[in-house]
């Protein structure tokens, strides 16, 4: 617990002994888990019980979206190496590496906007069938946490700038944020094996579409 | 040197004592899971593999899963309090899905 509290330094004298603004940092975490839990579910449950195509099989893109995944794994890397640096005092080492955060983090999106635009061109969109509805809700939230942790990152990117604005003694916000990125790649971790990866493997139910079964 | 210097210089010693990894050990972790990555789309092309590819895909997304809580949000490191605010969330979501699933007539042979 004091390894805890000696990386943020001072802070107000709290019942656990731990800085309340990262304990509820990671109860909205737990909670999210909670969000993502049902989307995923909801997806699971409906799938292969469109009535219409295009089914996952017919417009998802494996090789594209595996970089964009590599892409998202690599923007955690590179947020907690910011942080790193941080916390040892390099400022200038801190602040290329968040913005290479939040390139990478550009760069995902800009992948999604593409998968999506791909696949309204092949005639899916939420309202097509209960895969597009459930499939576009699920990565449409995902999107929007990683946009809104891309706008996260670059106002600490140039609040950084600011005389003392961002100092390795400051360094909670920094860390706050870090959980939230590495959190948005966690759930995408899920949903690149279950959504896109199963979601494509013919042995896995609901793969083959309800009507094409009969 | 300057104070603002010293200051820096100082939580510096105090940060590479607090157990935190290092940026190499980040590096490492960075590489593993893209192996893993790589050998998650490696094995999806392998069609011999038939149901088997199932546990395997699911191990190893587990296990991209804990490397990233256990050392980029270094939930190995921290207090057990915040794990366990996360992973109460995290089973709950977990048997939300199955629930779900068991509901819709995913576990019916």
């Amino acid at each position: 617990m004091a390894q805890a509290t000696a990386v943020h330094g001072e802070h107000e004298p709290t019942t656990t002994g731990l800085n309340h603004r990262k304990l509820l940092m990671w109860a909205f975490l737990g909670s999210d888990c909670m969000f993502f839990g049902t989307l995923i579910a909801t997806y699971l449950v409906y799938k292969g019980k469109s009535l219409v195509g295009p089914y996952p099989i017919d417009v998802f893109d494996i090789p594209v979206t595996s970089v964009s995944t590599f892409v998202l794994l690599m923007s955690s890397m590179s947020m907690v190496l910011a942080y790193a640096w941080l916390t040892r005092g390099n400022l200038k080492a801190f602040r290329i590496w968040l913005a290479a955060t939040a390139i990478m983090g550009t760069t995902f999106l800009a992948f999604q906007v593409f998968e999506f635009r791909d696949f309204a061109v092949h005639g899916l969109t939420p309202r097509t069938n209960l895969f597009g509805t459930t499939f576009f809700t699920l990565t449409g939230f995902h999107g929007a946490h990683v946009t809104l942790g891309v706008i996260w990152l670059l106002s600490i990117l140039f609040h950084s700038f600011r005389k003392g604005g961002v100092t390795p003694e400051k360094n909670l916000d920094v860390d706050l944020a870090a959980l939230y990125w590495h959190f948005v790649d966690i759930v995408w971790i899920v949903i690149f094996t279950v959504v896109y990866l199963f979601g494509v493997f013919e042995g896995f139910p609901g793969v083959v579409p309800t009507d094409a079964a009969h | 040197m300057t104070q603002e210097n010293i200051q820096v210089e100082e939580h510096g010693a105090e940060a590479a004592h607090t157990g935190h990894p290092t940026p190499a050990t980040y590096f490492k972790v960075a590489m593993i899971l893209s192996v893993l990555t790589a050998i998650e789309v490696g094995i999806f092309y392998i069609t011999d593999l038939s149901y088997g590819i199932i546990p395997i895909l699911a191990v190893l997304s587990i296990g991209k899963f804990a490397l990233v809580v256990m050392y980029y949000m270094h939930l190995k490191f921290d207090s057990k309090i915040f794990t366990g605010m996360f992973f109460f969330g995290m089973m709950v979501a977990t048997g939300v899905v199955f629930a779900l699933m068991a509901l819709f007539g995913w576990f019916l042979l």
